[in-house]
């Protein structure tokens, strides 16, 4: 646990991702199993204690701190299991940590009633910083800035593995891992895991930026506004569907219509979208992603969400086919198969994303600069001869988005930046005017943007955030309200959160208008203009 | 009642001993003036007379450019003032200096603290319990989540992080005044003979150690040195300098800081902090409240910090207690 416990310590005060990875890949590597399989469950939201809550701290804090302490002390520190850790009194032994399997088994094995003595008698046994890291480990929820997928990478890059392999095998296994690590640490064969309705990682794409391409070795297919998700079924008909999105989160639940829509075993690749009738679009086509975010993370789906937003899959390829994994063929090939296949989906669920003719790349460009479809985010280019490969290989598939919506805002408040950037004022909050400036309107936040300049033009906003600066609030500033930004973003929604009722979709700062006047930025009438739910 | 104590009083801007007319540590330039020690939200200058330690007359001296009126006073020495008062400084065990005031009139004994701490410090004597009725102490970390740990720990951490990235410095953010000077003292009882850079802004202070007998061992400034040559060493900064510009002359810094709140994970990141050492000059919760019981006042009067959990500590003991709202006291850095 004290290895574990420095672990915790140094990812909560280490900002630059390379060192985190290099931190965990560390411990990955200098821990045996299963303490190391169950630290990394830990860091990627795998462990679950039911008998141990944030109000199970509480009490045990309550009857052995006086209360007005307690809430003095929770309210200046400001997180529950820290406070804990920090008060917990000093046992009168010196510390002797159990090990991270031996912690994980104790909570497993607590009950609502034991754990009010099983793990005051754990926590006796540590430091501040151990009991720190066991009380996140008991409530699961770690907090310290670490996504699941970092923590893979971590994995991949501590035993020299291909991160898409670790994804792919993940799924169907359990902590501690041990045939993970026997894979992966030891040269053991592969995880056995074909009998099961797994996440496969995605082929993804490239920025065209200035590629050319020949469409003599290039097909061209619209890429659609909504999620990717992959559809996965196994087991025949009595099996089990499962829908998981890009990240390879299972969201089967929040979209319960897909679960006995595939009547084989298939592994799918599409974009989830939802029929638009209501668009102002062509009939049944799909919505914009506005219309799809009512269906989004939601838990419970009720008959009338079903009704009014029905979500269909428009696919883009076939991964896996009736035993037949179609991964090594290309793209033409299971394409072919992909045709072949839709006659037997149902039409309601599925459509196919149809491939775009062009007869040259410049015809192509027209094409896309014409598209007026409200769910289209651009063209997707894909090599004819490509294999489905997961993650981003160059030269295979290339993503061309259309041009960005562009609107000239207000820098407002500058943050620093993190790890090499903390000593520069790199994340930056602009408005739009509320009416018009020089009969006294207000600017209103409506974005924030940390990158679109270069290291160059970061040195002089810096510069200039320094010498502008009319108050702080630690690491904010707020300056004077006088440089212009010209912002990109993809597009903007209504948003009941923001003060300016707006809220845009991947901004990012486009160009610095030295030049321009303040007060001859935008308007918030203008950006709200581009609305397009 | 018995004791009323009406001769000392707590004012907005300072403690008011009333007969000798003085004032402990006021925050407005007043005619008579006794000062605890040389931090600025003690000492400050522009007041007619000033009693201190001939330390902490040399520290205001540096800081102010102004000596006029300074009435040194050792420490154990018992100066008379005005109105039958008799003030004695006695040693707090802060910085260079410190002193808490001991003053007595008609048979009645008050202790005023200024800043002190319990564990043993190689740049100023350690506190003096002395028994008293009124104790008018400090509270910086007066919660029970501060527990300051031995500063040998805090010390081994910094040198361990040091030999592990021979290519980078190690940057310490460090109170311009006393933490500065305690963490290389420190850093030289554990062995580390190597030369230590200093930010322009703490080279004065450090020479003031050294002239009052505080040995630093070999500093060198980081305005005379080259990138490369502070590659393995320790870097000393005042708080404020950590993330400025300042830093870009440094061979790729891992930022450290030395204060009491590094206890507290949120504070250490909020300053961008990489490895957060919790070195204080204040008590912690723990000798805040031994010290209470060591003094056994008849009664207890808090000020500067978090007087509300010390407060209900005395309730929970029925020991009489009560806040002082004094300003301009904020220990942010310390
Ligand atoms: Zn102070
Ligand atoms: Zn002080």
């Amino acid at each position: 646990m004290e290895r574990f416990a420095a672990l915790i310590d140094a990812l909560v005060y280490t900002r630059s991702r390379n060192e985190k990875l290099q931190l965990i890949a560390g411990y990955l590597r200098a821990t045996p199993d299963p303490d190391r399989g169950w630290a990394l469950a830990a860091l990627t939201g795998g462990l679950d204690f039911p008998a141990v809550k944030a109000s199970t701290i509480r009490n045990l804090m309550h009857e052995r701190v006086d209360p007005v302490l307690w809430t003095l002390s929770r309210d200046f520190v400001g997180d529950t299991a820290e406070t804990a850790s920090l008060l917990w009194p000093a046992g009168e032994s010196p510390p002797d940590p159990p090990s991270v399997s031996e912690t994980v088994e104790a909570l497993a094995a607590m009950t609502r009633r034991s754990v009010f003595t099983e793990l005051p008698a754990l926590l006796d046994r540590l430091d501040a910083s151990g009991r720190f890291a066991l009380l996140k480990l008991a409530t699961g929820a770690m907090r310290i800035g670490i996504s699941a997928r970092l923590a893979k990478i971590a994995f991949a890059q501590a035993f020299d593995v291909g991160v898409e392999e670790v994804e792919e095998y993940w799924h169907g296994l359990a902590p501690p891992y041990r045939a993970l690590f026997a894979w992966a640490a030891e040269r053991a064969p592969p995880p056995d895991t074909g009998s099961l309705p797994l996440f496969r990682p995605f082929m993804l794409a490239h920025p065209l930026d200035d590629t050319i391409v020949d469409l003599e070795d290039y097909v061209a297919e619209w890429k659609w506004d909504g999620i990717r998700v992959q559809l996965v079924h196994v087991g025949g008909e009595q099996g089990e569907t499962r829908l998981y999105s890009r990240s390879g989160d299972d969201i089967s639940g929040t979209f319960p219509e897909f679960l006995d829509a595939l009547p084989m075993d298939a592994v799918l690749d599409g974009e989830l979208l939802v029929r638009g009738v209501h668009q102002g679009g062509e009939k049944g086509g799909a919505a914009s992603f506005n219309a799809l975010q009512q269906r989004l993370g939601r838990k419970t789906v009720s008959k009338a969400m079903l009704a009014d937003f029905p979500a269909f899959i428009r696919l883009y390829d076939v991964m896996i086919l009736e035993d037949d994994d179609l991964r090594g063929l290309p793209w033409t090939q299971r394409r072919a198969r992909l045709e072949a296949l839709m006659p037997r989906l149902p039409a309601d669920r599925f459509d196919l994303s149809p491939v775009v003719d062009a007869e040259h790349f410049d015809h192509l460009a027209e094409i896309r600069a014409g598209a007026r479809d409200d769910a289209i985010e651009g063209l997707m280019l894909k090599r004819k001869d490509s294999p489905y490969i997961a993650g981003r290989k160059t030269g295979l598939w290339y993503k061309w988005k259309r041009d960005p919506l562009l609107v000239d805002c207000v820098l407002m408040y500058a943050q620093r930046g993190s790890g090499k950037r903390s000593s520069f004022y790199s994340d930056y909050t602009f408005g739009c005017w509320d009416g018009d400036p020089d009969a006294g309107a207000d600017l209103l936040p409506v974005g924030k943007a940390y990158f679109g300049f270069t290291d160059e033009e970061l040195r002089k906003i810096d510069r200039y955030v320094r010498t502008h600066t009319v108050n702080r609030f630690g690491p904010v500033r707020e300056t004077d309200r006088s440089l212009v930004f010209e912002v990109a973003f993809d597009s903007v929604h209504a948003s009941k959160r923001h003060k300016s009722g707006l809220a845009m979709r991947f901004p990012r700062i486009h160009r610095i208008r030295w030049d321009k006047p303040a007060h001859e930025a935008d308007r918030i009438d203008a950006l709200r203009a581009l609305v397009r739910d | 009642m018995a004791h009323d104590f009406a001769w000392i009083r707590p004012e907005p801007h300072g403690i008011h001993v009333v007969p000798a007319d003085c004032w402990i540590d006021p925050s407005e330039p007043v005619d008579h003036a006794l000062v605890t020690h040389g931090h600025a939200d003690h000492a400050r200058g522009g007041h007619g007379r000033t009693v201190a330690t001939p330390e902490t007359l040399a520290i205001m001296k540096l800081r102010y450019a102004t000596s006029g009126g300074a009435v040194p006073a050792g420490y154990s020495e018992t100066i008379r003032l005005p109105g039958g008062v008799d003030a004695t400084f006695v040693p707090a065990g802060h910085v260079l200096g410190s002193a808490q005031i001991l003053l007595e009139h008609a048979g009645e004994r008050v202790v005023v603290t200024g800043d002190y701490k319990r564990c043993p410090d190689p740049t100023c004597p350690p506190f003096e319990v002395t028994p008293c009725d009124v104790f008018i102490t400090e509270a910086t970390f007066g919660l029970p989540v501060f527990c300051h740990p031995p500063i040998e720990t805090e010390i081994g951490k910094l040198l361990d992080r040091l030999a592990a990235y021979p290519e980078r410095c190690v940057l310490v953010g460090a109170y311009a005044l006393g933490k500065a000077q305690r963490v290389i003292a420190e850093l030289r009882r554990a062995g580390h003979d190597r030369p230590i850079y200093l930010h322009g802004a703490l080279e004065r202070m450090c020479r003031l150690y050294e002239d009052w007998g505080v040995d630093l061992g070999e500093l060198r400034l980081v305005s005379d040195a080259k990138k490369e040559d502070m590659r393995g060493h320790i870097v000393v900064c005042p708080p404020s300098a950590l993330n400025d510009r300042w830093s870009r002359r440094l061979p790729d810094p891992i930022t450290a800081m030395a204060s009491g709140w590094m206890r507290v994970r949120q504070r250490a990141r909020q300053r961008n902090v990489e490895l957060p050492l919790v070195i204080s000059d204040h008590a912690d919760w723990g000798e805040l409240t031994r010290t209470v019981e060591e003094v056994d006042p008849h009664e207890t009067w808090i000020t500067h910090g978090r007087e509300e959990a010390l407060l209900r500590w005395h309730q929970l003991r029925q020991r009489r207690a009560r806040a002082l709202a004094l300003v301009g006291y904020e220990d942010e850095d310390d």
